[in-house]
């Protein structure tokens, strides 16, 4: 240990080119290799021609110009929703259900996805709840909800997981940046309290939480795991469409899916592009509807009405956590009835031995690529804090702004080359590719914000600057680092498409299980598995909360 | 006293159990600015706070605010019509100068010639002619001050709050400024009520000064 700190200190750029090199050139390579796969080169399987055939494929697949279609409606609509869901609920003062949030932030993605079906299914736990009394019901309503052709039910499910999201990143802002006296000035001018949050507050938010909500767009864009519980299968969205040409048992199939991948790459940076174009229009409206001096009665209304929806969406988020421990417990549950009429551990204990090993590989990759990308992160900000510079983390943010598809190919053939693919090891490292962005980003600003006195005292008495380290820093960053551990885990957890890319399918996770489940006939199966999903996470950010705020003080020592 | 001014009626101020002010009456005139003084912590700001409506919830209190023969206790603070200047001008950084004093201008002026107009007048009022369209964070300080101080008068609020307005402008800044926030609200015929700690400021008011201090009751000695 105390060698291996040594090793990573003796130079301050060490650090940082390690993580390029762990993180950065595999991200780089995955986009290269799928780049030139999408143009027919890949020498190992006979292509050594650059042609444009894999595209002419793409563009020929039946109900691909209909799938780009949803993919784009999907993806914007998600997130503008989104957007003003939170910004609504902050306008009205959404500081309260801060407390909701932990546990919907925590919750993988495709865990949402699942419990969110089981409410929204016309067999689901809504209708049930409005059956007979409401509907007239008896048996489940021939209609389609979930995998709607239009994809509401998709943009619903993104909404539930990206508004908190969202919240949770304006108020993280907002706790750097008081704004009482700014609303203070704008309501002494006349401005009801949630138009002048709209007005005044929220542009300048804007700008400080410009980058998660284009990792939101981007997510939504592309997405996988929420698609595969959710999303139509005629249009099929090109995330889908590539993904099941990328597995397909003919190889030929992966060109064409090269290509689609490149596509979805294409449509994020083309989809930022249109949305800052968005920014700058609104910027103008913006101003207008400020020069007239309109003092807002009609946007309090609006942001009112608006924050209700917020309200509900949260409520819509916990009550799918809640639907997935209630189906994974339930035995006999006949409609309309709104409970399960027997109570059952049965699915549990049959499950259970299936589920072990899954679990137990879901750990080993949340604790080894989180403790990789932990232990880089501290390396580099100390090396960063020694050299006496605060290095630009926006290069740390591409890969959550790029669709995941457009690259990971590309990392697998890497791996594969390198010999490692298919294993414990391959999968691990792509996790980190994701965990280390967050790990860093959460780690930056405590680590920076630390009284730089008590390393200089420490120093002063004649501690070295790795004892200062251990010795003093981490033990006082305590409560940081049990967080980003625990986002790190949260993170890993999460992983659906690296997984099956590093893993070569020979990997399986909570995440990957319960993704194959959903598809399954039985919902109690799916619960359970998706229950320990979301259960892992959430046990990882309870645990960090009881982690003492820094190590060392006897508890009860000061009062 | 006029129906005009506003009227600070046994007003009691407390923070967590702790009495800050106790049973306050007094009468702010329209030609006669008023100061508080008082050592830090004694409730000067809570009491500016309080009658714009601003208080923090932590604070307890109690007493009539009279402004155009009204109580005004229950409004909230944008239905107050109480204009209020900080230490920190709080020109909002993402909208123009001119943007800001549109932001401040009564809707009740309407079409966009007329409100340009209008604020390119309030402009020149504080020797700022050609700043409409200038980034706020590239003017001096004593501009900032004057345009913030334009900002709250374009509302046409019916009395004026300072609360420490002068205390981050030096003292040539300070003085220059001072004279055009007085001057400024007598023009308008506004009651001023300030908050200071420095004898300047008051003696520059001009009108009666309010001393308080922690858990005593206040003394008027002019």
């Amino acid at each position: 240990m105390a060698q291996a700190i040594r090793a990573l200190t003796a130079s301050t750029n060490l650090p940082r080119l390690i993580a390029i090199a762990i993180f950065g050139a595999p991200v780089a390579a995955g986009f290269a290799l799928t780049l030139a796969l999408a143009f027919g080169y890949l020498p190992a399987l006979g292509g050594r021609d650059l042609s444009l055939a894999p595209w002419r494929a793409l563009f020929a697949e039946p109900g691909f110009w209909s799938g780009l279609e949803l993919t784009l409606f999907v993806g914007f609509t998600a997130t503008a929703i989104s957007l003003a869901l939170a910004f609504a609920g902050l306008a009205v003062g959404a500081r309260r259900v801060a407390a909701l949030l932990p546990p919907l932030l925590a919750t993988p993605h495709s865990a949402m996805a699942i419990g969110f079906a089981f409410l929204l299914a016309p067999s689901g736990w809504l209708m049930r709840l409005a059956s007979p009394w409401a509907t007239g019901d008896l048996v489940p309503p021939d209609i389609v909800t979930v995998n709607d052709p239009q994809g509401l039910s998709l943009i619903l499910g993104l909404v539930l997981k990206e508004t908190p999201f969202l919240l949770a990143a304006s108020l993280a802002a907002l706790a750097r940046w008081p704004d009482a006296e700014q609303l203070s000035i704008a309501r002494a001018l006349g401005y009801r309290p949630a138009a002048a949050w709209l007005l005044i507050v929220a542009p300048q938010l804007y700008a400080q939480i410009r980058l998660p909500l284009y990792a939101t767009l981007a997510y939504s864009l592309s997405v996988v795991d929420m698609a595969i519980v959710l999303a139509p299968s005629h249009p099929e969205p090109l995330s889908l469409l590539g993904l099941r040409w990328f597995l397909s048992p003919d190889l030929t199939r992966i060109y064409p899916a090269a290509a689609a991948a490149t596509l979805q790459g294409l449509f994020v940076i083309s989809g930022i592009a249109v949305w800052r174009i968005g920014e700058w229009l609104a910027a103008r409206g913006l101003l207008r509807r400020v020069e007239t001096g309109r003092r807002g009665a009609f946007l309090e209304t609006a942001a009112r009405a608006v924050a209700i929806l917020t309200t509900l969406a949260l409520s819509l988020g916990l009550l799918s956590l809640v639907a997935l421990a209630l189906w994974s417990i339930a035995w006999r549950w006949p409609f309309p009835l709104a409970l399960p009429e027997s109570w059952s551990l049965r699915i549990w204990r049959e499950q259970m031995p299936q589920l072990v090993r899954p679990l137990l590989d879901t750990l080993i990759l949340a604790g080894a690529s989180t403790l990789l990308a932990l232990g880089l992160a501290v390396a580099w900000l100390e090396a960063d804090e020694r050299a006496g510079r605060t290095s630009s983390l926006t290069a740390i943010y591409l890969p959550l702004l790029a669709p995941q598809i457009a690259f990971l190919f590309g990392v697998e053939t890497l791996f594969a080359w390198m010999r490692i693919d298919g294993g414990v090891l391959a999968v691990a490292w792509a996790h980190s590719l994701f965990v280390f962005p967050y790990v860093l980003l959460a780690m930056a600003d405590p680590w920076r914000a630390l009284d730089r006195r008590y390393a200089r005292a420490a120093s002063a008495l004649g501690a070295s600057k790795n004892r200062v380290l251990l010795q003093v820093k981490l033990p006082l960053l305590a409560s940081p680092l049990a967080f980003a551990f625990a986002l790190g885990v949260s993170v890993s957890v999460a992983q659906y498409l690296s997984t099956l890319f590093a893993g070569g399918g020979r990997i399986s996770t909570l995440t990957t299980e319960a993704l194959s489940r959903s598809s399954g006939g039985d919902r109690r199966v799916a619960a359970v598995a998706a229950f320990l999903q979301a259960a892992v996470p959430l046990i990882a950010f309870a645990l960090a909360a009881l982690a003492p705020r820094r190590l060392g003080t006897p508890r009860g020592a000061h009062s | 006293m006029t129906s005009q001014g506003l009227a600070i009626e046994n007003v009691s101020l407390s923070v967590a159990g702790r009495l800050l002010i106790r049973g306050l009456s007094f009468v702010v005139e329209q030609t006669r600015p008023t100061t508080i003084m008082g050592p830090s912590g004694a409730g000067k700001s809570a009491l500016i706070a309080f009658i714009g409506g601003h208080l923090d919830r932590a604070f307890k209190a109690t007493g009539r605010v009279i402004v155009a023969g009204a109580d005004i206790v229950n409004l909230p603070a944008e239905r107050r019509g109480i204009g209020v200047l900080f230490q920190d001008d709080l020109l909002f950084p993402h909208l123009s100068v001119g943007a800001n004093l549109a932001f401040g201008l009564n809707a009740s002026i309407q079409g966009s010639a007329v409100r340009r107009a209008t604020v390119e007048q309030a402009l020149d009022e504080a020797s700022l002619v050609g700043f409409y369209d200038r980034d706020p964070a590239t003017l001096s300080g004593g501009q900032r001050s004057r345009a913030a101080l334009m900002r709250s008068l374009l509302a046409d609020p019916r009395a004026l709050l300072l609360d420490e307005p002068f205390g981050k402008l030096d003292q040539a800044l300070r003085r220059e400024f001072r004279h055009f926030v007085f001057e400024s609200a007598a023009r308008r015929g506004l009651p001023v009520l300030m908050a200071t700690h420095d004898p300047a400021d008051a003696e520059a008011a001009g009108g009666p000064v309010l001393l308080i201090g922690e858990a005593s009751s206040p003394t008027e000695p002019h």
